[in-house]
């Protein structure tokens, strides 16, 4: 199965891979959401849906539906970050 | 000398840049609310003097993320900016923009810059830049941007003057540079696609031929053959799509370019204090409890703090009443006055106190960023009854008044989740059915208490609850039912958490309560006099009115005091609204009410709380007594066949379940037309929430008789 924004867990993060154009309204491209860009779930809501992100600066909330079409990379060096927040 | 010249002003910016914080500092109490003809939106303006010679007209265009529009608010920027003949065309255009969300708000300015028309960025709240930690080389910003550029601060009063001096420089420069960011890219996008474009619009820059083909709704004030090549162009759908996408990447990757060379953010010193109160404000449980405790604390402020003004108001109105009466020549027009005109304001005035409080608070919660939270957790619940998380804003207004709430809609996206929230939005219980529940409640509930609370607050408070629960099964059902074209995009920006400032909400409130004040005000008032006039006419019959009690045997050995009530009775039920009155009686006699009531419910439909009023002149033209209160006088009220109490529960409680759900508002209808652009939706709302409120009334009395 393919990762996409809505598979990340809160507080994981992951790179844009592709937004199909088709699906996706162009206003999330223009609120910063496009290939490249890191990605951060930072809270779901109630009833799991919608979903809360930062995603290249914007703090922005958008709904499962569209968060499945936002095919991402998880970050690798997550694993790595969370220890160090554990040790500071 | 120059002649005074007044330049046209346009700020646009993102929502949540201090746009109107700005647009508060610029022009001050100068600024008016009118609406855009033909369509829904309202458009703020204001002047904003410049020097002695020169006057700044400043349009606050609706904060939108881009100029391709997602909402009928948004499509008002394209509309002024791109139609040389609109009224409202700018000679200069700023582009606020906030500090620390810089690269999404250059995006729409690289977009406005195409437009070629002459441009300023002004760079908002630069007093929190140190706090964040951020650095900005705006000298070469600007040099890199091609545009006039300025760091402000529209709260903290920084940079005001300066800005007006740019405006001013701006408004006299009519040499603008074509530099068309599209051009530069068009070449990387579909260099053909593009070189097509500018063949066929070879007047035009090209980027405003680009937006006539992927933005415009409405192309009639285009020549035909221009016509006709926009609809070739916009043949492949698919490829516009991508064209759109791949443009919004190529700028977003210029400003990046940019931003590298001039900005810098400490990322150390970002504070966490957004995530702290997002993890608490938003979380599964607290989220929740936290927002039903908000709404119970603006309720009881809506109530309680309210009461004492409009006691005030009340008392004041009534007072002057009399005091017109008593010392303006009697003559019609004395009674004109103080029986028509001055309730029928009063009717509206006391409102007010609601209306001012609850709009206070609303709009703490919008300023504070505290309401975007609310919205995403009541996203899904509300999906559920075809509505979005941005319709709780209304339906919390709608407690207050259902216009100013229909109007919070704007800002939905889905032409069906936003239709489904103005239809059920005057279910809630606003605050004209307050005088209504009040009388009634008084006279049919007992003041007892049960446990500990007051009948007559509980019976209130289910009426509330009743409203609201008609409102989310209304909305269920129209989601079943309602075939309408659907496409949502629900995205909504979390904004930083700020401290209120007191002027925007100043004047938040002072446009809310004018809108309440012209909008229902206007139709409340003249109602009051039309039916003045109808209870003080009537024909021959009613002319006749003395001669004719006067002859009827059974009041010949009468006192004076009694017959003169005598014939005031048969004045009203022979006046022309009597005559209305008798008409529907029939009708509503299975829901237990009788001609008098009848007259009231005539008069109220146009403005429910007229029932009161309308109920207070009713039996105060009957009886001379005038020291007696309406209260008293609905009590001693006889059914004339069975000798009972007229308003007893059955009746009572069949009038608040009738109010509860009838659509008695003409303000509400003619929003609700302006809103949805067509008479069918106000039609139906009518025909739906009255056939409700007989079914409903009706069953209440049969159940209780």
């Amino acid at each position: 199965m393919e990762i996409t924004v809505a598979s990340l867990k809160i507080g994981e993060k992951g790179i844009i891979k592709q937004v199909c154009f088709n699906d996706i309204p162009l206003k999330l491209l223009e609120m910063g959401c496009m290939p490249g860009k890191e990605v951060e779930l930072v809270q779901i809501a109630p009833l799991n849906d919608p979903l809360y992100i930062i995603v290249n600066g914007s703090h922005i909330a958008i709904r499962k539906e569209i968060a499945a079409l936002i095919k991402i990379d998880l970050k690798t060096d997550q694993v790595k970050n969370l220890c160090e927040i554990v040790k500071s | 000398m120059r002649d005074r010249k007044v330049i046209n002003v346009a700020l646009v910016g993102n929502p949540n840049t201090g746009k109107s914080s700005l647009f508060n500092q610029l022009t001050g109490l100068s600024q008016k609310v009118s609406n855009y003809p033909g369509v829904t939106v309202e458009k703020k303006y204001g002047l904003c003097k410049l020097t002695d010679a020169a006057t700044a007209n400043i349009i606050d265009l609706p904060g939108t993320y881009s100029i391709n529009p997602n909402t009928i608010d948004e499509s008002i920027v394209l509309d002024t900016l791109i139609n040389n003949n609109n009224t409202d065309y700018p000679d200069v255009i700023i582009v606020v923009a906030d500090i620390v969300n810089i690269k999404r708000n250059l995006l729409l300015f690289s977009q406005i810059k195409d437009l070629e028309i002459p441009t300023i960025l002004a760079i908002n709240m630069s007093d929190q830049m140190e706090r964040k930690g951020i650095t900005i080389a705006i000298d070469l910003l600007q040099e890199e941007l091609k545009s006039k550029t300025i760091l402000i601060s529209a709260r903290k009063n920084i940079g005001i003057e300066a800005l007006k001096k740019l405006i001013l420089i701006q408004g006299f420069n009519k040499k603008v540079k074509k530099t068309s960011t599209l051009s530069n890219f068009s070449n990387r996008m579909d260099a053909p696609f593009f070189t097509n474009i500018k063949n066929e619009f070879k007047d035009l820059s090209l980027y405003k031929a680009w937006l006539y083909i992927t933005q415009l709704n409405d192309t009639s004030f285009l020549t035909k053959e221009e016509q006709l090549s926009i609809v070739k162009f916009r043949e492949d759908e698919n490829k516009l799509a991508r064209l759109q996408h791949k443009e919004t990447v190529l700028r977003y990757q210029l400003i990046n370019n940019i931003l590298k060379k001039t900005y810098k953010i400490d990322q150390s010193k970002a504070t966490s204090l957004r995530a702290k109160l997002d993890r608490i404000l938003t979380h599964k449980i607290f989220g929740y409890v936290i927002f039903a405790m908000i709404l119970m604390l603006i309720f009881q402020a809506v109530f309680d703090l309210a009461q004492y003004p409009m006691e005030f108001i009340d008392e004041s109105f009534a007072k002057l009443s009399s005091f017109t009466k008593d010392n303006l020549p009697t003559g019609v027009l004395t009674n004109l006055i103080s029986e028509g005109i001055i309730p029928g304001i009063g009717g509206i005035i006391i409102f007010i106190p609601q209306i001012v409080i609850l709009f206070l608070l609303v709009a703490i919660l919008e300023e504070t960023g505290y309401m975007s939270r609310v919205v995403f957790l009541m996203d899904k619940i509300m999906r559920r009854y075809g509505m979005s998380g941005k319709s709780v804003v209304p339906l919390i207004s709608g407690t207050a008044c259902a216009i100013p709430a229909i109007m919070a809609t704007r800002n939905i996206s889905g032409f069906k989740e936003r239709l489904i929230t103005i239809l059920v939005t005057p279910l809630t219980t606003c605050a004209a059915r307050i005088p209504v529940y009040a009388i009634i409640i008084a006279l049919v509930i007992p003041n007892n208490r049960f446990f500990g609370f007051s009948l007559q607050g509980l019976t209130l408070m289910i009426l509330y609850l009743i409203g609201f629960i008609a409102a989310i099964i209304a909305a269920y059902i129209l989601n079943k039912i309602l075939k309408v074209n659907n496409k949502s995009y629900f995205i909504i920006e979390m904004p930083d958490y700020t401290v209120p400032s007191f002027k925007n909400i100043f004047y938040t409130i002072l446009e809310k309560t004018k809108a309440f004040i012209f909008g229902a005000g206007k139709i409340i008032l003249a109602i009051s006099i039309v039916l003045w006039f109808l209870a003080t006419n009537g024909p021959s019959s009613f002319k006749n009115a003395d001669k004719t009690v006067q002859n009827m045997i059974v009041y010949q050995n009468l006192s004076d005091i009694k017959l003169a009530q005598k014939i005031a009775t048969y004045k009203l039920e022979h006046s022309y609204i009597g005559i209305m009155g008798k008409t529907i009686e029939p009708a509503i006699k299975p829901l237990g009410y009788d001609w008098k009531i009848g007259i009231a419910l005539i008069s109220s439909f146009a403005a429910r709380e007229v029932f009161v009023g309308t109920l207070a002149t009713i039996y105060s033209v009957e009886s001379t007594d005038d020291d007696t209160s309406l209260k008293e006088k609905m009590r001693a009220e006889k059914h004339p066949i069975t000798g009972k109490k007229r308003f007893d529960l059955p009746t009572g409680m069949s009038l608040l379940i009738f109010y509860a759900f009838a659509m008695q508002c003409m303000g509400t209808l003619a929003i609700v037309k302006r809103e949805t652009n067509s008479w069918r939706w106000p039609l139906y709302q009518l025909i739906g929430m009255t056939s409700l409120a007989y079914v409903a009334a009706l069953f209440t009395y049969l159940l209780l008789k």
